[in-house]
């Protein structure tokens, strides 16, 4: 049973990093303003959407089988509170800030209509943070991280962001001489 | 700029103090709200800051908002960002206590607790001192705050004030919530042209018989004539009076810019005609704030048109796309009309970028825009022909 | 009539809304939205009120919004 749970919370830890990471790539991407992939850019927005929901479901089953789980030993509070852990602090505590970013991310996009768009702009900031707290979680923390398949994924991953953000830059950075525009 | 008067009360009084404005004016009535909005009605005062919207209509909405958690602000608005017009200053500099008036009174018709005068930096120092003048003789029941303007075309824009009095930046907003239901901070605001407010003290003074009767508007008359300057003139001048008020025009002029940069080019042949709201609007234009702009002789109406456009697609706030991108066009398509290049497409691209911009903006900026274009491509066709076949017919060279 | 407001100191033509209501919403050549019929608020037909709302709601700038009835 133990094992079972073990085996649940890194499953689930890894296909969320690979669910964050698509949810980031694809933030930054459409955000460079014209249509990615050969998708339209509601499509790849929609897909952001439901992917970062995804996202929080495999986080949501990746905490609790950890909460339940007798070698993490984690407590109620170190679910929300990072640093406090008696497994690992440091990673686990970078798990638990994702966490908790992870949250605000999500809980101010789905009220972005309510909170009006400055607040949800710069609370959606917190992507930038977000994303390579996970990251550095999954590599420091799993006890796969020696693994190569766990390597593969990451860098996988890495590149993924680091290929959007480039992207960005270079297409905004084009937009701004075209228009003049420098907002 | 010196200021000739021809007739009428609002650049009347003898000295701009409390005392020449008591001598000259009397007694200030006090009116109940819905009798005052209802001789306002019958007096069919509109707007003299450009747009002309009817006065009453503005008062009953922000009255009608005064229930609210907020009480209502009123605005006099004297930014006067238009560079032809000097009438505002003059006004604040000879009648401060007409205006001040008419704030008096619009606050108390819409139950304000609060009132601001938004005006040009030159103006704010006579015009705290007239505040406070007022406050030592008890005559205002709501406080009034003066406030410098930035010196900007797109600052006396009604929600860009409102922006500004509310800590914001002096770029128009968005209008999905009109500011007569939130504006300064939220409350229902009522802004209003300070030649407006001196209006309406001398409606509730004199009632609706008689401003429809005795009626007069302050006009700018700048360019090529005897003596520019601002004049007071009878409702329904005809431009030709008006300039002649004004020394005449200094040459006959091919066309006559009336309402300001963002108005419309009458055509010689009909400077006869009256400058009221249903005179003009054959021409497409409207006394707005009441800027005439003769062209002057020898000028090429399309050069200076495109000089113009060229200004006001700078002077744009930059906040929204299609008038942020679609102004340069157009003014760069203008200025090579006006240069003679004889693409025979540039008429057509003019009205295809001027369909493009027009109505897409958060203000009136690009609207009022495409109306200076659309009259100077109507007005001036004959030039366009000949600018399209390299030469000019006044003269100009490429 | 529902009518569509664009708030065009929000909007960035990022064209979610001209993907998702090309019946009303028609991208001009720098990607803004333009109504289809040329108006300032277009009105929006019974029928396409669900795509409409879908529209507004998708806007990354929170540009676009239903006004009346």
């Amino acid at each position: 049973m133990n094992d079972a749970l073990w085996y649940l919370a890194r499953g689930t830890g890894v296909t969320s990093l690979v669910l964050l990471t698509v949810v980031v790539a694809l933030g930054i991407a459409n955000r460079a303003g014209r249509p990615a992939f050969g998708l339209p850019r509601f499509g790849v927005a929609q897909v952001h959407r439901d992917a970062s929901l995804l996202a929080v479901g495999f986080v949501l089953v990746h905490v609790i089988s950890l909460f339940f789980d007798v070698y993490a030993q984690l407590e109620l509070f170190d679910l929300i509170v990072p640093f406090g852990a008696t497994y690992r602090p440091m990673w686990t505590g970078l798990g638990t800030l994702a966490v908790d970013l992870l949250i605000a991310l999500v809980g101010t996009s789905l009220l972005r209509h309510r909170l009006g768009l400055r607040a949800w702009r710069v609370t959606h900031w917190l992507a930038y943070a977000c994303w390579p707290l996970a990251f550095a979680h999954a590599l420091g923390s799993g006890s796969d991280a020696g693994a190569w398949w766990l390597r593969t994924v990451a860098g996988a991953c890495l590149v993924a962001v680091v290929a959007a953000v480039t992207w960005r830059l270079s297409t905004s950075a084009r937009a701004t001489v075209l228009s003049g525009d420098t907002r | 700029m010196t200021a000739v008067l021809t007739a009428g009360r609002l650049l009347g009084a003898g000295h701009p103090d409390l005392r020449g404005h008591d001598t000259a004016h009397g007694p200030l009535p006090r009116l109940p709200h819905d009798v005052l909005i209802g001789v306002v009605r019958d007096a069919g005062l509109t707007g003299h800051g450009g747009a002309g919207f009817p006065t009453h209509v503005k008062l009953a909405a922000v009255r009608g908002h005064a229930g609210g958690r907020r009480p209502p602000v009123v605005v006099g608005n004297g930014a006067e960002g238009e560079p032809g017009s000097a009438k505002d200053r003059t006004l604040l500099a000879r009648a401060p206590h007409l205006v001040l008036d008419g704030l008096q009174l619009a606050a108390a018709a819409v139950g304000a607790a609060k009132a601001h005068l938004y005006v040009r930096p030159a103006s704010a120092g006579p015009l705290a001192r007239a505040v406070r003048e007022r406050r030592a003789a008890g005559r205002d029941p709501v406080p009034v705050v003066v406030h410098q303007a930035q010196e900007a075309f797109l600052s006396g824009e009604e929600s860009a004030v409102v922006s500004v009095l509310s800590g914001g930046r002096a770029v128009p907003r968005d209008k999905l919530r009109r500011v007569t239901e939130s504006g300064v901070g939220g409350a229902p605001t009522l802004v209003q042209n300070v030649e407006t407010l001196a209006q309406l003290a001398l409606v509730a003074r004199h009632g609706a018989d008689w401003f429809r009767r005795s009626r007069t508007f302050l006009a700018t008359v700048t360019g090529p004539v005897g003596r520019p300057g601002v004049y007071e003139v009878p409702h329904g001048v005809a431009l030709t009076a008006l300039l002649a008020a004004a020394g005449g025009p200094v040459a006959a002029p091919r066309a006559v810019l009336v309402g300001g940069f963002h108005g419309a080019w009458v055509p010689a042949a009909a400077v006869d005609v009256p400058m009221s709201r249903e005179g003009l609007a054959p021409y497409g234009a409207s006394p707005g704030a009441g800027v005439v702009i003769p062209l002057a002789a020898g000028e090429c109406g399309l050069a200076r048109t495109a000089r113009i456009v060229g200004y006001l697609a700078g002077a744009g706030a930059k906040q929204c796309g299609p008038c942020l991108n679609g102004l340069p066009r157009l003014a760069a398509t203008m200025a090579a009309l006006a240069r003679m290049e004889g693409d025979p497409s540039l008429p057509a691209g003019v009205a295809r970028l001027a369909a493009l911009v027009r109505g897409r903006g958060a203000c009136g900026h690009p609207d009022g825009t495409v109306r200076l274009i659309r009259s100077a491509m109507t007005v001036f066709a004959d030039d366009v022909t000949a600018h399209l076949h390299g030469s000019c017919l006044d003269g100009a060279r490429p | 009539m529902t009518r569509l407001h664009v708030d065009w100191t929000a909007c960035q033509g990022r064209g979610h809304c001209t993907e998702l209501l090309p019946e009303l919403l028609a991208p001009d050549e720098w990607g803004y939205p333009r109504s289809t019929d040329d108006t300032k608020e277009p009105a929006v037909p019974v029928a396409l009120l669900p795509h409409a709302r879908r529209a507004v709601r998708h806007c990354p700038r929170l540009a676009l919004h239903l006004v009346g009835p």
